[in-house]
């Protein structure tokens, strides 16, 4: 359940823009979660709701951007598209693809009120 | 329930010692940590109270582009520049419950400790037990309990390190909680993951969770002395590893008949003497000196 610590450093971001920018609700909350990155959507939106609650994204919307995974073959010299870690090159369908996309985890806009 | 691991509010121990009475005081630290008065002990289970300031106006979409685990990635940062500066090889050491970490390193540090100091962070949720028999070694120990945190993360080691002070050129090894998944995504400050795979799992298990083969360096495959009694398929379980990480290295080992110490302690040598080299080369920003 590591998604709770994800929500709450999700919350810690917005918390910290909320006293710069001096904004008051947060409508809605876009993230980029990449397809290859640990975490589990469902999970991350469940515990978003909870992890929300008092702070300035009570009750906000949460989208999340899903970016896809890249990997690079080795044995092609070429950056393909894969799906899981463990996906073979589309190209030549060897396993020598190291992920060079698709990991991140980012707070990517707000939408403020 | 605690927002920043999920625990119970109170339930982070450090060398099995209470934060009792200890209502959090001082200043807030990053990742919502506080001293508590009175005891030394450190609690990581309470995180910022919210701050709620409603207002009703047009709605407008404010860039924010930054990483969700960016506070902790900071402060593995800190701990690795740390480290960096005093020549110390910091190793991760993850896996499932029972994989036999600690026998792993009970037997690591008694060969290693001969040539070159260790020191070890244990965590688990519960109980100093890991602890207390890395004590028996003689080597220095640390042990974080999470409550019901899953993982250990760069704010709880760095913490631990100044409790340690490990010696510069030194081994230092960081015993995760034991789980296969959360602790992927936690960057500690570590030069790299050790992920132990026990031949008493299933050799499947790289493929059924990933992440934790995709950011080790090193698999060891542990308990080879087991693998006549066992259904479990080396070739197949690197096979498995290495589709996940194809720059993944391997080695088997026993950590109860010693049998591939030899190749493991000879890769911990390996990262020692770059993690040593690292430390004196003369670069623009050291914090240390020539340590």
């Amino acid at each position: 359940m590591h998604e709770m610590s994800l929500a709450e450093g999700v919350r810690q971001i917005i918390e910290d823009a909320a006293r710069r920018q001096g904004f008051g609700r947060v409508r809605t909350v876009v993230l980029e979660i990449g397809q290859l990155a640990a975490v589990e959507p469902d999970s991350l939106r469940f515990c978003f709701d909870l992890v929300m609650k008092g702070g300035p994204a009570e009750g906000a919307v949460l989208q999340i951007d899903r970016v896809p995974g890249r990997g690079w073959c080795a044995q092609c010299d070429a950056h393909v598209d894969i799906a899981e870690l463990y996906d073979p090159c589309p190209r030549c369908g060897g396993y020598r693809v190291q992920v060079t996309g698709g990991t991140e985890m980012r707070v990517k806009e707000l939408e403020i009120e | 329930m605690c927002n920043v691991c999920g625990c119970g509010a109170g339930e982070t121990r450090i060398d099995g010692q209470d934060p009792p009475g200890g209502d959090p005081v001082g200043e807030e630290r990053p990742g919502g940590w506080r001293e508590t008065r009175g005891h030394d002990a450190l609690h990581y289970g309470r995180g910022p109270a919210g701050a709620e300031a409603p207002g009703m106006s047009q709605t407008r979409m404010l860039s924010i582009e930054q990483r969700i685990l960016a506070r902790n990635d900071a402060l593995a940062d800190e701990n690795r520049r740390w480290l960096a500066g005093r020549g110390i090889l910091a190793l991760n050491l993850v896996s499932s419950p029972g994989a036999g970490k600690t026998t792993l390193l009970v037997r690591t540090i008694e060969a290693l400790q001969t040539r070159v100091p260790v020191s070890v962070v244990e965590g688990d949720q519960q109980t100093s037990f890991d602890a207390e028999r890395i004590r028996a070694t003689g080597a220095p120990a640390v042990q974080i309990n999470t409550g019901k945190g899953c993982h250990l993360d760069a704010l709880m080691v760095g913490q631990a390190l100044s409790r340690l002070a490990p010696p510069a050129d030194s081994v230092l090894l960081i015993e995760n909680v034991g789980n296969l998944v959360c602790p992927a995504a936690f960057d500690l400050g570590e030069r790299a993951k050790v992920v132990v795979l026990s031949v008493t799992e299933g050799d499947d298990k790289p493929l059924k969770y990933p992440d934790m083969f995709a950011a080790a360096s090193l698999m060891l495959i542990n308990k080879t002395d087991l693998l006549p009694y066992v259904d479990f398929n080396v070739d197949k379980a690197i096979d498995f590893a290495l589709r996940v990480n194809p720059a993944l290295a391997v080695i088997s080992v026993s950590a109860t008949t010693g049998a591939g110490f030899d190749a493991w302690l000879g890769w911990v040598d390996a990262q020692l003497d770059e993690a040593r080299a690292a430390a004196r080369r003369p670069v623009g920003l050291t914090l240390d000196g020539e340590s």
